[in-house]
């Protein structure tokens, strides 16, 4: 009888842990998804042309731009629309950013600080635009829940700074469970409280990868509709020269 | 003797000529005075409202701290040193920390100063006992200003963003527990006074600070400190005297106008009576009188206007005077926006210095305008001046 109630505790145990083995197993490590995110949106090269709205309270405003991009240390830009900023370049190279304004026909260094001043009177600042894509590198990630989001199934990842200086200490991002694309993110502050959201609106398939198109930032703790950025083209692993990431190119 | 009291009595012989251009340079003695009065005093409420409220005795600066490069303020920070800690302790001294911040007052965003101060400090009278709060909220103190352009009051919440030494954002509400009213508009206008030590915590920059303000009555504070600069009251105060110094000779031009039209009545009245009383210098002459007693004559007559002009502005400027140093002048909204810590009246400063100066100034100017149509009765003959010639 005893040895009988001991096979069956065993055999229940055993299956316990076994369940929750496999039950662990399918919910793989948020390392392991932020790592996938990193490699679905990054690439050695790419070249985009996106538009970003700014919805302020006179009113909103499109610009567009063009951007090469080398790697995370290298990217160039240089705006379309409108004509006001037609011609205005940014050149980034590691973490030190130029501006060239062709209404003074001069270069600027944008550093330290300035960083953290609003692109354009958006939502987003230098600092942001600049960030470095590789999440992995710069969070622990933890996964917290699952849920629908867009319908979409999405794994919702809790990041914590694993570095010093970075600027938002905690962020929670939604990622679709097959595409590995962050569908929506929270920023928050050291203290906890929500300070920035980015929501991607819609995705598109491009060169085998998924890529957001349309995306709303969005400073909670501001009136006001956000900063739309609308992907227009985006080409992978591009052909792109290398005196593009010269300060030269900025005159050109 | 005899020509001061002949000068004397030909001046008040000339009747009504003679009291209109001692009215009219009265009131550049007036005007002048008022006017030096009242930017001296300017300057006085200034330097002292701004020793008061901001400076103290002098401060110290963190190497990289430059009030006028916001962007840099981020990095102006370190650990107090050894000799500014001791000042400190023994309550000589005060540290503020300064750091960048955003509040969002009714949603919209806006850039503000965060300044840590010790709740009890007694070295500027700032009204930093109101952020001794118990409470589980971050009080926060504003000035009149700051609370008129964010729209907020005492009792409101308001949430505030910053960067910590890191670069790292946080963000929580505030309270605003007082709105002072100062007239120091750089203690005010876009600043936010917290709890040093609550800043420190929240910034990561414990036992740091930007700047140390130095009591009026420190003894000889530390001047080689490393990595930090003492700014003394001197270099503390140079804007604001300099900019008191170019009001004061933008003002100077409507008594110099004044004083321009008292002149030219002057020279006039002096050339009219060497024309119409050439006889009567001829007569001089030939009764024995030098050329230069005649000319030291009617050089006095004219230099005389300002003696009576002095005694004219004493009788009605006097009491003007008193009585605006007393009650003071009333002064326009606009002047906040101009940079001077003035309160709502202004008051003029007369020193012993301005008033003597001003009658000195006065008198030699009105001497060599007395003289200069005299130097014709150098060139006249006794002859031609008895018969009403002047050659």
């Amino acid at each position: 009888m005893k040895r009988r109630f001991f096979l069956n505790f065993c055999f229940i145990g055993i299956a316990v842990i076994g369940i929750a083995v496999i039950g662990r197993a399918e919910v793989p490590s948020g390392d392991w998804i932020l790592k996938q995110v990193d490699e679905n949106i990054g690439s050695d090269n790419k070249i985009a042309v996106t538009q970003m709205i700014i919805h302020g309270r006179r009113g909103s405003r499109a610009i567009k731009s063009k951007s090469w991009i080398q790697g995370i240390d290298k990217s160039f830009t240089e705006y379309l629309a409108p004509p006001r900023e037609q011609g205005t370049k940014m050149l980034k190279l590691g973490d030190q950013l130029w501006m060239y304004t062709p209404s003074t026909d001069r270069t600027i260094k944008i550093s330290g600080h300035m960083l953290r001043q609003s692109v354009m009177g958006s939502d987003l600042s230098y600092e942001d635009m600049m960030e470095d894509p590789q999440l992995h590198k710069i969070y622990d990630a933890e996964v917290i829940a699952e849920e629908t989001y867009l319908d979409r199934p999405c794994w919702i990842l809790e990041l914590t700074s694993s570095e010093i200086e970075v600027a938002y200490y905690t962020r929670k991002v939604w990622v679709d469970r097959e595409r590995f694309v962050i569908l929506r993110e929270e920023r928050y502050a050291r203290g906890g409280k929500l300070l920035k959201t980015t929501e991607v609106k819609e995705t598109v398939r491009i060169q085998n990868r998924w890529v957001p198109k349309k995306i709303v930032f969005k400073d909670v703790l501001k009136s006001g509709k956000g900063t739309e950025f609308l992907m227009e083209s985006i080409e992978f692993n591009a052909n792109i020269p290398s005196y593009i990431f010269s300060k030269a190119a900025l005159r050109k | 003797m005899i020509i001061p009291k002949l000068a004397l009595r030909n001046l008040l012989g000339a009747g009504l000529r003679t009291w209109l251009n001692v009215v009219v340079l009265s009131f550049s003695f007036v005007a002048i005075i008022w006017t030096q009065g009242l930017y001296k005093g300017m300057g006085d409420q200034a330097v002292h409202s701004m020793i008061d409220v901001e400076y103290g005795g002098g401060q110290y600066w963190h190497e990289k701290y430059d009030p006028y490069d916001p962007l840099s303020i981020q990095d102006a920070h370190g650990i107090v040193p050894a000799p500014l800690k001791k000042m400190i302790d023994n309550g000589q001294a005060t540290p503020v920390l300064i750091t960048q911040g955003v509040i969002y007052p009714s949603g919209r965003f806006q850039s503000v100063l965060l300044k840590g101060i010790d709740p009890s400090q007694t070295i500027i009278s700032l009204p930093s006992g109101f952020l001794d709060f118990e409470g589980e909220e971050l009080p926060a103190l504003i000035g009149s200003r700051m609370a008129k352009s964010t729209g907020l009051k005492v009792g409101d919440t308001v949430t505030l963003r910053w960067r910590d030494a890191f670069g790292t954002f946080d963000a929580m509400d505030i309270l605003i527990v007082q709105v002072m009213s100062t007239t120091v508009q750089s203690v005010d206008e876009g600043q936010l006074w917290i709890p040093l030590k609550k800043m420190q915590e929240l910034t990561r920059m414990e036992d740091e600070t930007t700047l140390i303000i130095v009591s009026k009555d420190a003894v000889n504070p530390p001047a080689d400190v490393r990595g930090w600069e003492f700014k003394s009251l001197d270099v503390l105060l140079k804007n604001i005297r300099e900019l008191v110094e170019v009001k004061t000779a933008g003002a100077s031009i409507m008594y110099v106008i004044l004083l321009l039209l008292a002149m030219l009545g002057i020279f006039d009245t002096q050339v009219l009576s060497i024309f119409r009383r050439r006889k009567e210098i001829g007569t001089l002459m030939a009764m024995g009188l030098t050329r230069a007693r005649i000319i030291g004559l009617f050089t006095l007559e004219g230099a005389m206007h300002s003696v009576l002009a002095a005694i004219v502005a004493a009788v009605y400027g006097i009491p003007l005077l008193i009585y605006f140093a007393k009650e003071g002048w009333a002064m326009p909204q606009a002047i906040d926006s101009y940079g001077f810590a003035i309160g709502e009246k202004l008051f003029p400063t007369y020193s012993a210095g301005l008033v003597i100066g001003t009658t000195l100034l006065v008198l030699l100017v009105t001497t060599i305008v007395s003289f200069l149509p005299t130097r014709k009765i150098a060139k006249l003959k006794p002859t031609d001046a008895l018969r009403g010639k002047l050659s």
